[in-house]
């Protein structure tokens, strides 16, 4: 059973890896939409320390959609989606492997980068942990969610924005409480609160996402 | 040992059971384009009686003075955007279940409709909240969700009219409707919490003082001629759904001959 | 063994078909034909479960194969037009990964045989955006060598690029699947070196 999920992972793992330059990428992307927020609001100390939160998230966000697209479109180009979905195996478990690899490429980048990023905000070193792990919860959200639009925008003329439009209403949560969380604990209301429902988000985005993933891709494919 | 038969089933009894699938639109149509104008001129009555009462015999508000009239179109437009985000995922629901294509058709003419009150109810919200707060916007929880709630209605409507094959086109729909149906309660939650704690309690919009009557005989007419209202144009938005999907039979040929004829 | 019962294709909003009943013993092997947009490659896909009939089903063994996909996919192999190739990797990691998705782990071993086998000793390592047309559809006609268990295989255009030694290579196979018990169903417009003509199933008998 866990045949197909392993495999998946290792090979879109290999292909990530031998494509690093697309990679690389959705990070730059990242660092730079960050960057470009001091030019826009101005350069004044606090004021950069009090949206830091929200725009490392919105920029986080940003970033993965950027990617989504990406995460179906060669496979079914080239009929390997064709293949997968004739496995005898489970397709949302596979489902589950392409996004976990496709949050390990992208996701996970930004989640090592963004204490780095927060810095440049002057960002109070005890938020950073709350920074990283609210990213680390997050983040699997937005690809799993994201899974779901891609899936059903796959080889669409207008797939891109069309994707933007369907997924970010649906990251709204995800974004109030991942900033909620990292806002909250620098006005010393502590962060459990908002880590705990992103935790509890990421469980049932795991537990349903990919269902719903399945049946978008077989209807995708017909 | 292979053997391979095929056959053309060109029998009666054969034929109309294979047929079965295909009745349902058509047994619809003429029912819906029945019961359309009915459904206007009752919204049409409801809604004159509604603004009649709304505009000339409900008392002036002793806060808000005539301003708060609006109300009487911003409150049914506002419920029901959210009633028909219910509809459509229900028959989104349907669809998906029972594999009826009249479901998914039903869904697809709802989303205009949806769509334009909850555009209606943000706008007169708006105009609302200029004289009484002071700005036609705040990020309250309810304007905000309202807000993404259009963003869901025009994702379900951009995905739909993106996808040319019929099929793909009612499926990919109808689970876009649903993840959004699981996903507004969620919104609405979040986007309240998120409030409650940027905001504090600056703008209280549940601050209702004791409505008068009249006020809500009003409110309630208008509610009406808003569900008829959209009985009216999704019976009618669905019969050239029908037409649409179903120009090659033979049924939809004869009906626009009688049409043609008619005219 | 497999039954179509009264299928009906719709493509877009085009009748492709309909009324198109047929069943296939467990061995046998059987030609769609008919021209080009009749709905070869529609019926195949409905075959295989990959799109839903317009009205009618598909048995296999007697159970509808949406009620039991899984175990009508472990019995089955289809090969479509693309051919499920990774541009980035290389011919054995293609093909490792598309048995291991299906389920099944030969081993590096045996898919290197297969391989070989079908004539790609030399681009074993190369990556595949280097392969010919004629190579490209090789890589996935090397998974026939290893579902040889697989008794029910499905097969779009499987000649198309290839030279003559390797149709007359491939047509073997099948007949050997077949007189194992196997079956298999395919569409080609080429003519094909059978030792027995397979059975034909016309398509334009039942197209709209």
């Amino acid at each position: 059973m866990l045949g197909p999920f392993l495999a998946v992972l290792q090979r879109d793992l290999t292909l990530a890896w031998r494509g690093r330059a697309d990679v690389l990428v959705t990070l730059a992307f990242f660092v730079i939409v960050v960057c470009l927020f001091p030019f826009g609001v101005g350069a004044e100390t606090n004021q950069l320390r009090a949206i830091a939160p929200g725009v490392l998230w919105v920029a986080a966000l940003l970033s993965t959609l950027l990617s989504l697209h990406r995460l179906f479109a060669q496979d079914h180009a080239d009929g390997t989606l064709e293949q997968l979905l004739l496995s005898p195996e489970p397709t949302a478990l596979w489902v589950l492997a392409k996004v976990l690899a496709h949050w390990i490429v992208t996701g996970l980048p930004l989640v090592i980068a963004a204490p780095g990023l927060a810095l440049l905000f002057d960002v109070e070193q005890g938020a950073l942990g709350v920074l990283v792990l609210s990213l680390a919860l997050g983040s699997p959200i937005l690809a799993l969610l994201g899974a779901v639009g891609a899936a059903l925008t796959l080889g669409l003329r207008s797939g891109g924005v069309l994707l933007a439009l369907l997924v970010l209403p649906l990251f709204v949560p995800v974004l109030i409480f991942g900033a909620g969380a990292v806002d909250s604990h620098l006005g010393g209301t502590g962060a459990t609160a908002h880590l705990l429902l992103l935790g509890g988000g990421l469980l049932g985005a795991i537990a349903m996402t990919p269902f719903a993933c399945a049946a978008a891709l077989r209807i995708a494919m017909e | 040992m292979m053997n391979g038969t095929e056959t053309e089933t060109e029998d009666g009894t054969k034929r109309s059971r294979s047929l079965l699938r295909f009745a349902a639109p058509q047994v619809f149509y003429p029912i819906a384009g029945r019961l359309a104008p009915w459904f206007a001129w009752l919204a049409a009555g409801l809604c004159v009686a509604g603004l009649w009462i709304g505009f000339f015999v409900a008392p002036t508000d002793f806060q808000q003075g005539e301003v708060y009239r609006v109300i009487f179109i911003h409150v049914p437009a506002a419920w029901m955007s959210m009633f028909i985000y219910l509809i459509m995922a229900f028959w989104a629901a349907v669809g998906l279940v029972m594999n009826t294509r009249l479901s998914f058709m039903m869904a697809q003419a709802l989303a205009p409709t949806g769509a334009m009150f909850c555009f209606v109810s943000l706008w007169t919200g708006a105009l609302w909240g200029r004289p009484t707060w002071g700005t036609y916007w705040v990020w309250d929880a309810r304007l905000t969700s309202q807000l993404l709630l259009l963003f869901l209605y025009l994702g379900f409507i951009a995905l739909t009219q993106a996808i040319e094959d019929s099929r793909r086109s009612d499926r990919a729909g109808a689970i876009i409707a649903l993840v959004g149906a699981v996903n507004v309660p969620i919104i609405y939650f979040s986007v309240q919490w998120w409030n409650t704690l940027h905001q504090g309690a600056s703008v209280s919009l549940t601050r209702a003082p004791s409505m008068a009557s009249t006020m809500l005989v009003g409110m309630l007419l208008m509610a009406l001629a808003a569900w008829a209202y959209t009985f009216a144009v999704s019976f009618w938005r669905v019969r050239s759904l029908i037409l649409e999907r179903e120009r090659h039979t033979e049924w939809v040929a004869a009906e626009l001959d009688e049409q043609e004829a008619r005219a | 063994m497999l039954e179509a019962q009264e299928l009906a294709c719709l493509k877009g909003d085009r009748l492709l078909f309909r009324g198109l009943s047929m069943s296939l013993d467990v061995s046998g092997m059987l030609r769609v034909a008919g021209p080009n947009g009749v709905g070869k490659t529609s019926l195949l896909r409905i075959l295989c479960g990959l799109t839903m009939p317009e009205y009618g089903m598909v048995r296999w063994h007697g159970e509808d194969i949406r009620r039991d996909r899984e175990r009508y996919h472990r019995a089955l192999l289809y090969l479509g037009h693309a051919p499920a190739l990774n541009d980035l990797l290389t011919p054995l990691e293609n093909l490792r990964f598309a048995c291991a998705s299906g389920g099944e782990d030969p081993g590096a071993e045996a898919c290197r045989a297969a391989l070989v086998r079908i004539g790609l000793g030399g681009q074993l390592d190369l990556p595949a955006r280097v392969l010919s047309q004629g190579q490209r559809r090789r890589v996935g006609l090397a998974r026939l060598f290893l579902s040889a268990a697989r008794p029910c295989w499905i097969l779009d255009e499987p000649f198309t690029a290839l030279d003559v030694a390797a149709v007359a290579d491939l047509t073997a196979t099948l007949e050997a699947h077949c007189e194992a018990g196997g079956t298999v169903i395919l569409t080609t417009h080429q003519d094909a070196p059978f030792t027995r003509a397979p059975r034909v199933l016309d398509l334009s008998g039942v197209a709209c």
